[in-house]
């Protein structure tokens, strides 16, 4: 288990230019839904965004958090979004 | 990592094909995520090996490791990562999943 809080500051130290969004889906503080919108993933593939993710998360992955579902966007990936 | 260990890993994963590392197996999916990964791989008609983690722990870590991806399942295809159920849906959805797995 994870506070919801801690894996948003993880991230957002990880990513500082980025916009983190992190929920707790079943309110057991192990599965997470993630959205991140960040420069640092401008030039790598889907697979690559999500590596930087997990390094970034680091240990938190091996335990604590048990299910992360995944987004992740370049800033102009994420404006189109919007549309 | 273990030299032993990535070498094993390194030819579970073989330089052809696709191997999916999965919670048990094909015929006997112990996961929901693995489940949905089997159902994507046998709707474009994909021949695919199992390699049920589950049953081998050491393996297990070491592949987390080697492919710098924590969850199962893991979906590799001609050595390279492909990614995990998230990546393979979205790949199905699209149509590039069939493309790529009946190419030649």
């Amino acid at each position: 288990m994870m506070e919801p809080e801690k894996v948003r500051a993880l991230l957002s130290e990880a990513f500082p230019d980025g916009e983190v969004v992190v929920e707790d889906m079943t309110g057991t503080k192990d599965h997470f839904d993630a959205r991140i919108v960040s420069e640092a993933f401008v030039g790598k593939s889907r697979l690559e965004q999500h590596q930087l993710v997990y390094a970034a998360l680091g240990d938190a992955m091996h335990g604590p958090i048990h299910a992360l579902a995944l987004k992740t966007y370049t800033p102009a990936a994420w404006a189109k979004t919007k549309g | 990592m273990d030299e032993e260990l990535e070498k094993r890993i390194k030819e579970t994963i073989g330089e052809s094909g696709v191997v999916l590392f999965m919670k048990g197996s094909k015929i006997f999916p112990q996961c929901g995520f693995s489940a949905r990964v089997v159902h994507m791989l046998k709707d474009v008609g994909a021949d695919f090996r199992d390699v049920n983690i589950l049953q081998d722990p050491e393996l297990r870590e070491g592949l987390k490791e080697y492919s710098k991806w924590p969850t199962f399942p893991q979906l590799y295809v001609d050595g390279k990562l492909v990614g995990g159920c998230d990546i393979v849906t979205d790949m199905h959805q699209s149509g590039e999943l069939k493309s790529l797995l009946t190419k030649g």
